[in-house]
């Protein structure tokens, strides 16, 4: 009767229960750690000494780091000019949009800058447009992908409209982002000598490798009834086209800059850079604003002041909360895990609480 | 049905009613001789029976039929109800007289509710609030889209970035413009689905996987393993796993519940003399008493425990004085019953064993233990029984029988004895038999069964007193010619019987007490202690007499001498009203004249007095459904225990919807017969024990175990973490979602209102699946904020879930709070960080996308309490997880993105800015957690420490100073 013995019937006269559930197999559960939420932890606590050594510890690793990129930031020379006003003869001053879509007038301005500090080389060359939302939901669907990469997507131009495509075929680059290329170029020279401007390497070189495609041409491009900005040289294929590479690298926020050259050579302070502007592309539409910006730059990107701030904020504060938290347990300090503090252990009256 | 006639001579029907009300003995039911001589299996029968209309009592029925023109009466024992089982009776002829929905049963099954859990229910409104925010998101951007279109609604055609016109064909023509109505209209549906991450869909399916697991460990748990029965603790419903952590009532049945179900003999008083059995019985008595006869042996089925000494009077026979006593003790014992005797056959052709089957569990007790000394009733039929006295088969005369009423409380039989003379045995209740007994005889021996009887009920037995009275031949044919006239009358007839019962049982003549343990399970009264301790208020609710209820409330703790007992017991609605009225009134005076007032569950009862109430089946008729209700709900919320006895499945239910109308407290209800059914499917959380009685419990249940006690770790232990984990989960799920729509939320204000998102849309999609699911699920699975040894020592610790400790409005406000600082630090740190930068949208998406994720996960770790290695690998795996998975989406070429991950690593200002981010969203939070453990720390909290730092520095002392937390509380 008893064939597998796994459980042992407790009293003789237990009854059929007892024999039935030897003959069953037993289905007690298996015993281990994990089905018995038993598994080794550790279980932290927010002690005193543990709060205030973070905050401490945040405290001395925020506040340096802050300090030192401000620093860099400071070290960072910038010069900012904003030509879209002055760039419009006086007489066209009333009706900029005129003057833009003329395309009979000459579009040159000159513009002299001064160099503040001496700008050690490379000097990075780029224009800031302001109020343009690059990243506005119709414009950045309005491209393809496919179609810069290869040849063979050529037709693949259904999200491009209403630049998609002319009476002569596919429009390459097609869509509104490349349409609306940037077309205003800017020359350098100090003292009457020009300096040169390097236009490579100012688009990632993925892009150059891998989305744009080397055997791409542009094709039937700004050939429609609205010129957007820039024309592209049909013959130059699509992965040495760096202005258009910047330029579809939407920019995530509307006030934005893009690279447009590097100058390879020091500034020296007090120098007047002369710039010749062809003031091409049109943002009095929207009265949106167009800059011209020289810049160096540190390890830790363009002039901006506002992380290193921030840091020091953020550090100081909890060197402050340190404080805090150092005289309130000493103020009113509660012993860690006293029974007595159990809400049912408070008695009305006594204890304090 | 109304029973004409039966396989049995005598019209007898044997039935079990497991299903009705729970109870598992053998009832009997008789045809009435008018039918059953007309054989109505043969003949044509005719006849009407008028019967009352169809109601929900199935422990009464009044009919009368006519047959040949003579009147019948029928009462319940003339009628087999649905749901009733035949036993031992091959057949049975009845008239069917209630029949489909309207049978007894069919009124008594109350439809299975549909259950959701507390936390959902709360939950949801959250989420309604949740979807007006989400709806008020979308209404400022389409506001805001409407008033730049309108103030640019001029230089629409030729913005470069918008271009209204289509200069493609030659006429000029709107492209993708449909009015600005419709662009309005259109930006709201757009941003319906961008954001409509905010209501968590994710939440629904985390919340069904973390119960899985939970219910996978409540399955495993081996304390919840039932050894005797080999059952596993089952969870049969899925979506109420947390309520266990908020239970405030507890509905107990009793039968199967609280007790086994098994009544033990245990000890008696004859003639002044205690005994008490309970020495070790030696090994030759160990299959107890036998008879042999015609080669057979017949042995009772139970086997029960003897006292030799008692044994000894009785071998000896009658010769002495007090071996006369016992005898004619146990004679009363084994005759005075309506047990039925059955013989079963064994594999072993030579032994059979009786089973005596009957109604009351008590009577089984008390036959089988006169079995065991010798007196072993064998047959028993209308007319005669049969008992075996030592191995000598005596015939006796069943000359009449007073059956047991509530209002005597007790029963009578008399007996003829073979040798002429006629006595009367009477067996009852303490209370009334007293009364009846002769008290100007053996007053010494009164008074020792008196005192034996107040230390057996102080142990929690059930006792009865014993007498009988020899009758003179001129007492015996004056009440017999009395009961003739009474038994065939047609009015009155029961309060005609009652009164000459009572006539007869006078001036007894007492022979002793018995004790019947009515086996509680094992650590019943440890489970309901600690359940009182933490503020759970048991009611049991029972099919019982109300004497065996209160006893099995003091042997189960669950009264205690100190209380004061409130009972209503009323036939009538205005006396109803009168003694609720005046207990209300009493109970208010108990509880407030000790000083302290019951504000809250905790401190119930210290100090004050505890009431009892105890309150009976017949006025709950009159109470329930009517505006007395609140009178009882006023009157239960005073008193620490209610007992309700004699209750039908449907008053029970009736009692958990009162409670559950009133409150917005949780009931547990715990039961496992099939009059459990209806109560089990109305309590929030029915909890069904897999017993003996039937499955029905189990299959209406949502969980169900092997014994009562695992209800204290299945709450305690489980329902508090259950409750933790899910209110936790829920709350940081809200979080999760509503963070990374805020972020998306403050970029569209940046894009002219038009829904671009910088972070791509795989990141979007797989932000709740892949990037946050797994730590969510797993913490909510593995997360423990204390342990199982601390919640079992401390059930105090319950209260959490009582006071809504881990989701209440107030945490959801101040985690949407906390939602928005921390949204508006993740964008915009980047977005000064990155202002008038030559940043592009898929860099800085892929900036805010890791972020969102490494904050939301960090923001989980700092919360989690318990980190084990699953834990660290769900948190951490999921980040690096993140990492690989922007990756992977940056390295596709055909996306806008390709490559930005890549390019702005290279930059420090992207880890400047990420480390930025965390710190500053984290610190508001860590600082209010420190302030607000520190100084408003919960009772979780501080067990928490204790065990940490009691369990390490002072193992030996912690002893020592947590038990008077234990005792405290105990009133």
């Amino acid at each position: 009767m008893d064939t597998n013995g796994a459980t042992t019937s407790s009293a003789a006269g237990g009854g059929s229960t007892s024999k039935s559930s030897s003959k069953k197999h037993s289905r007690k559960p298996v015993y281990s750690r994990f089905t018995q939420q038993e598994l080794p932890a550790c279980k932290p606590i927010l002690t005193p000494g543990l709060v205030i050594a973070t905050f401490t510890i945040i405290g001395i690793i925020f506040i340096p780091l802050g300090l030192v990129s401000l620093s860099a930031s400071e070290k960072v020379v910038e010069i900012v000019d904003r030509y879209d006003e002055s760039c419009v003869p006086s007489d066209y001053s009333n009706d900029k949009l005129k003057f833009i879509q003329n395309p009979s007038i000459n579009k040159s301005c000159v513009r002299t800058l001064t160099v503040p500090k001496l700008m050690k080389s490379p000097v990075f060359i780029y224009y800031q447009l302001d109020n343009y939302y690059q990243n506005h939901r119709r414009y950045v669907k309005s491209r393809s992908d496919k179609q810069l990469r290869s040849v063979s997507d050529e037709k693949s131009t259904k999200d491009c409209s209403p630049e998609d495509k002319t009476v002569d075929g596919p429009i390459v680059p097609c869509g509104l982002v490349a349409w609306s290329l940037f077309n205003d170029t800017y020359g350098f020279s100090v003292n009457s000598k020009t300096i040169e401007v390097n236009k490579h390497d100012i688009a990632w070189k993925s892009d150059k490798e891998h989305k744009f495609g080397s055997n791409v041409y542009p094709k039937n491009f700004q050939s429609g009834g609205l010129i957007g900005g820039a024309k592209l040289n049909s013959s130059v294929p699509l992965s040495k086209q760096e202005d258009l590479m910047v330029w579809m690298r939407t920019a995530a926020l509307p006030t934005f800059r893009k690279l447009y050259g590097k100058i390879e050579q020091d500034l020296q302070a007090n120098e007047k850079i002369q710039v010749v502007i062809q003031n091409n592309y049109n943002t009095y539409s929207f009265s949106g604003k167009k800059k011209l910006v020289l810049s160096t730059t540190s390890w830790i990107g363009g002039k901006n002041d506002f992380l290193g701030i921030a840091y020091i904020i953020v550090g100081g504060l909890c060197l402050f909360l340190a404080v805090c938290f150092i005289l309130l347990y000493v103020i009113k300090p509660r012993p860690l895990g006293d029974p007595s503090y159990l809400s049912w252990n408070r008695s009305p009256a006594g204890h304090p609480n | 049905m109304v029973l004409l006639s039966t396989s049995e001579p005598t019209g007898v029907a044997y039935v079990q009613t497991t299903n009705l009300d729970g109870e598992s003995n053998l009832k009997t039911r008789y045809a009435k001789q008018e039918t059953l001589q007309k054989i109505p299996e043969k003949e044509n029968v005719s006849g009407l029976i008028k019967c009352e209309k169809p109601n929900r009592n199935i422990y009464g029925f009044q009919a009368n039929m006519e047959v040949d023109g003579k009147q019948v009466s029928l009462g319940p024992s003339n009628i087999i109800l649905r749901g009733c089982e035949l036993k031992n009776t091959t057949w049975a002829v009845g008239v069917a007289v209630y029949a489909g929905s309207k049978t007894k049963a069919m009124l008594n099954n109350s439809g299975a509710p549909s259950k959701r859990s507390r936390l959902e229910t709360h939950m949801n409104l959250e989420i309604i609030f949740l979807s007006l925010f989400l709806v008020a998101l979308c209404t400022v951007v389409s506001v805001c889209a409407a008033v730049w279109l309108r103030r640019h609604r001029d230089e629409l055609d030729y913005l470069p970035f918008y271009r209204r016109k289509d200069f493609s064909e030659d006429e000029e023509k709107n492209y993708n413009y449909y009015g600005w109505g419709l662009e309005i209209f259109f930006t709201f549906l757009m941003s319906v689905i961008v954001f409509q991450i905010m209501i968590p869909i994710s939440l629904y399916i985390s919340m069904e996987l973390v119960r899985v697991g939970q219910a996978y460990f409540m399955i495993r748990d081996a304390e919840m393993y039932d050894e005797s029965s080999n059952t596993r603790f089952q969870c049969r419903a899925l979506n109420i796993n947390e309520d266990l952590g908020q239970i405030k009532y507890v509905f107990s049945d009793k039968t199967g519940t609280l007790t086994e179900n098994m009544m033990e003999f245990q000890c008696a008083s004859i003639w002044g003399v205690d005994y008490n059995g309970g020495k070790a019985t030696s090994q030759d008595q160990k299959d107890g008493y036998f008879v042999q006869a015609d080669g057979q042996v017949l042995r009772p089925k139970m086997v029960v425990k003897t006292d030799p000494e008692l044994l000894q009077y009785v071998r000896n026979g009658k010769e002495t004085k007090e071996g006369s006593y016992v005898h004619d003790f146990f004679l009363a014992l084994a005759a005075c019953n309506t047990i039925v005797p059955i013989i079963v056959d064994t594999p072993d052709p030579t032994l059979k064993l009786i089973d005596y089957q009957g109604e009351s569990p008590d009577e089984q007790a008390l036959v089988y233990a006169a079995a065991a000394y010798g007196f072993m009733l064998i047959e028993r039929t209308s007319g005669h029984i049969v008992i075996d006295i030592q191995g000598e088969r005596k015939r006796f005369n069943v000359l009449g029988l007073h059956e047991f009423d509530s209002d005597r409380k007790r029963m009578s039989v008399i007996l003829g004895f073979p040798n002429q003379s006629v006595k009367v045995f009477v067996k009852g209740a303490d209370t009334t038999m007293f009364s009846v007994i002769d008290r100007s005889l053996n007053t010494s021996i009164i008074r020792a069964t008196e005192a034996h009887l107040q230390s057996y009920s102080s142990i929690g037995l059930r006792t009865l007193v014993i007498g009988m009275r020899e009758l003179s031949t001129s007492e015996f044919e004056e009440w017999h010619s009395a009961f003739e006239v009474a038994s065939t009358a047609l009015m009155g007839r029961a309060r005609l019987l009652r009164k000459i019962a009572s006539n007869i049982e006078s001036n007894l003549c007492i022979l002793g007490a018995s004790g019947i343990e009515d086996k509680l399970q094992q650590g019943v009264p440890e489970a309901i202690e600690s359940l009182r301790t933490a503020g759970i208020k048991v009611w049991v609710l029972t099919g019982d007499k109300q004497e065996t209820a209160i006893s099995i409330g003091y042997s189960s703790k669950l009264l205690t001498s100190k209380m004061t007992q409130v009972i209503v017991n009323s036939n009538s609605k205005e006396s109803c009203r009168k003694s609720l009225e005046d207990a209300i009134i009493m109970s208010k005076k108990l509880t407030t004249t000790s000083g302290t007032t019951n504000e809250t569950g905790r401190t119930l009862g210290t100090g004050s007095t505890p009431v009892a109430l105890i309150i009976d089946g017949t006025s709950l008729v009159y109470i329930l459904d009517s505006e007395l209700e609140e009178r009882l709900f006023e009157l239960a919320c005073n008193c620490s225990v209610v007992l309700c006895c004699r209750v039908a499945p449907l008053q029970k239910a009736g009692i958990i919807s009162l409670v559950k109308k009133r409150t917005s407290d949780m009931t547990l209800a715990i039961g496992d017969g099939a009059n459990d059914v209806s109560m089990i499917q109305m309590a929030d959380v029915g909890v069904g024990i897999s017993g003996q009685e039937g499955r029905q419990a189990v299959m209406a249940s949502d969980f169900a175990m092997g014994q009562f006690r695992f209800l204290v770790p299945l709450l305690f232990v489980h329902g508090h973490w259950n409750y933790q984990r899910m209110g936790y989960m829920i709350l940081y799920n809200f979080y999760r979602n509503a963070v990374f729509v805020l972020v998306l939320f403050w970029y569209v204000l940046f894009t002219c209102f038009t829904l671009t998102t910088a972070i791509n849309e795989w990141s979007s999609v797989l932000y709740s699946v892949i990037y946050t699911s797994v730590p969510t699920v797993v913490v909510g699975i593995l997360d423990k904020d204390l342990s199982r040894l601390t919640l079992l020592k401390h059930p105090q610790l319950y209260g959490a879930g009582h006071r809504d400790e881990c989701y209440n409005k107030t945490l959801f406000w101040i985690t949407m709070l906390d939602t928005l600082y921390q949204s508006v630090v993740v964008f915009f740190i980047p977005l000064l960080a990155y202002w008038g930068s030559t940043i592009d949208a898929a860099s800085i998406g892929d900036l805010w996308t890791l972020a969102v994720v490494i904050l939301v996960n960090l923001h989980l770790a700092m919360d989690v309490i318990h980190w084990n290695w699953i834990t660290h690998a769900a948190i951490w795996g999921s980040i690096i997880a993140t990492f690989i998975c922007v990756i992977v989406i940056d390295a596709i070429p055909s996306l806008v993105g390709y490559w930005a991950i890549f390019e702005i690593a290279k930059t420090r200002l992207f880890w400047f800015c990420l480390l930025a981010i965390i710190v500053t969203a984290l610190i508001p939070r860590f600082v209010v957690k420190v302030l607000y453990q520190f100084y408003a720390p919960c009772d979780v909290q501080i067990a928490r420490e204790a065990e940490k730092f009691w369990a390490q520095s002072q193992s030996a002392a912690v002893e020592v100073e947590m038990s008077p937390i234990l005792d405290h509380p105990r009133r």
